[in-house]
């Protein structure tokens, strides 16, 4: 989990949620690229944020992909968050014995627009939340800095500050995550995405 | 460091050395009797296998591991400069942490490795280099200071000691840098970077670097050399020290924050990254 390096957040509003992650891709010690975005989009009202070994990141973010478009096309609409949540559980737990280093963070809006985020380990096990999920080589850090700042009900504005805070502090006690952050709001009537400059070490 | 009893102070009275000069050969001579720790001050732990014990502990304890240190020679004195990160794992546990030690207003040392052994042993060595001082009426070149330390390290070789340091100073025919490091290895040199962002440091520094520089270019190579390994470097990052030794002594010409340092050098954003559409994901 800190071969590449990384630090994904996601956090929960009143009608809205947010999802966040670093901007940093490493090989150990050494930086490889400053803009390596761990937010993939599912649908509209549907994110999965990745943290963990960038190759197994990847191959899951294209198999979510492929398990959301097959859907699509047998149902005719998008996933609810706690389908989809379970089917990445379902495809973490297959590898079992031999699993994919990636601990996914979900954030989405249900069909009532209410907000629902779960975290997971590398072999599925959900845990959801109803305030924040975090992610990453620094989830302890980030962990202390959401417990402080995180309060229930935030409107879209209040979040995307608070989750920005967040992400940028925590990560700055942490070696291997940094360098900049990406913040996804996903509110009823649309997503707002944002990038953030952060210290560059 | 126990002195038992009085403190031997004959050294100080006028016709208790001859003011021979000496080389700096001598400074062998007698390194563990001038200030420095007699191995027995320090207490043993009761196992069997001292070397492999201490080795395994330290690692346990030590912080600071990765860091960005550089110094050169030109003809303008020598330039240290440092970065100001100490992290224990992926966790920076500072960011503001001295690595450049003062052993005296002509000596700089810098730290790499083991926080506490590179400062508690440079402390030695300012004492050492002291007593010197009061002993043969003169300052201590480079050389000696850089093989009292060295001398030290050796009589504590395979006990797990951790240090990487340079040693930078003047002498009277010009400037000098030694790298000296916890295998008590010692190398005169005109250029050196020690630590985990060393061979990013290096590269800046190998591109820039001229014999003929002003003060002001090697100032700034030294500061865009750490700056580059902070930015590359996950172990090395917090602020950019640089300092400036001439005759006169050593002189601190800067510290940058590295945060505020980006975006100087970069005003535009970062040159490394693509601007892409964040919603294309």
């Amino acid at each position: 989990m800190s071969y590449n390096g990384g630090a994904v957040i996601a956090m929960t509003g009143k009608e809205c949620v947010a999802i966040a992650c670093d901007l940093r891709l490493g090989i150990q010690n050494q930086t490889i690229a400053t803009d390596y975005r761990k937010v993939f989009r599912v649908h509209d009202k549907l994110f999965v944020g990745l943290s963990g070994l960038a190759t197994d990141m990847q191959t899951l973010s294209q198999r979510f992909a492929f398990r959301h478009n097959l859907y699509k096309l047998r149902e005719e609409r998008n996933m609810k968050p706690t389908t989809f949540a379970n089917l990445v559980s379902h495809m973490l737990y297959e590898r079992r014995f031999g699993p994919y280093y990636a601990e996914p963070v979900i954030a989405g809006l249900d069909e009532n627009n209410q907000p629902y985020i779960t975290g997971m380990d590398l072999i599925g096990a959900m845990a959801p939340a109803s305030d924040f999920v975090v992610a990453g080589s620094s989830s302890e850090s980030l962990f202390g800095v959401c417990e402080s700042f995180w309060k229930p009900d935030m409107d879209a504005e209040t979040l995307f500050e608070t989750l920005g805070q967040c992400i940028l502090t925590g990560v700055n006690r942490d070696c291997l995550a940094g360098w900049g952050a990406a913040i996804y709001i996903i509110t009823p009537t649309g997503i707002t995405a944002k990038t953030l400059k952060g210290r560059q070490d | 460091m126990a002195f038992s009893g009085k403190m031997d102070l004959r050294c100080l009275s006028e016709d208790y050395y001859s003011p021979d000069v000496l080389s700096d050969d001598d400074a062998m001579l007698d390194s563990r009797e001038v200030g420095g720790a007699p191995m027995a001050s320090f207490p043993l732990p009761a196992v069997d296998d001292i070397d492999t014990f201490t080795s395994e502990v330290t690692n346990l304890v030590k912080p600071n591991h990765g860091t960005t240190t550089l110094g050169f020679i030109f003809e303008g004195g020598v330039i240290i400069a440092v970065d100001s990160r100490a992290s224990m794992g992926p966790y920076i546990s500072s960011q503001t942490v001295k690595k450049v030690i003062e052993i005296n207003p002509f000596l700089l040392g810098t730290m790499a490795g083991g926080a506490a052994d590179c400062q508690f042993w440079q402390r030695n060595l300012g004492v050492q280099c002291r007593l010197f001082e009061l002993k043969h009426k003169r300052r201590i070149t480079v050389g000696a200071a850089s093989k009292l330390l060295a001398n030290t390290l050796f009589s504590y070789r395979g006990m797990g000691l951790s240090m990487g340091t340079m040693v930078a100073g003047w002498d009277p025919d010009g400037p000098a840098l030694y790298y000296v490091d916890s295998d008590a290895q010692r190398i005169k040199g005109k250029r050196f970077s020690v630590g985990s962002g060393s061979l990013f440091a290096y590269g800046v520094l190998d591109t820039g670097y001229k014999w003929d520089m002003s003060v002001e270019e090697a100032c700034e190579l030294g500061r865009r050399a750490i700056y580059h390994a902070t930015f590359r470097d996950a172990y090395s990052g917090g602020t950019v020290s640089v300092y400036h030794v001439t005759e006169n002594g050593w002189r601190k010409v800067s510290g940058d924050d590295v945060g505020d340092l980006h975006y100087h050098y970069y005003p535009e954003g970062n040159p490394t990254t693509q601007v892409v559409d964040p919603l294309d994901v």
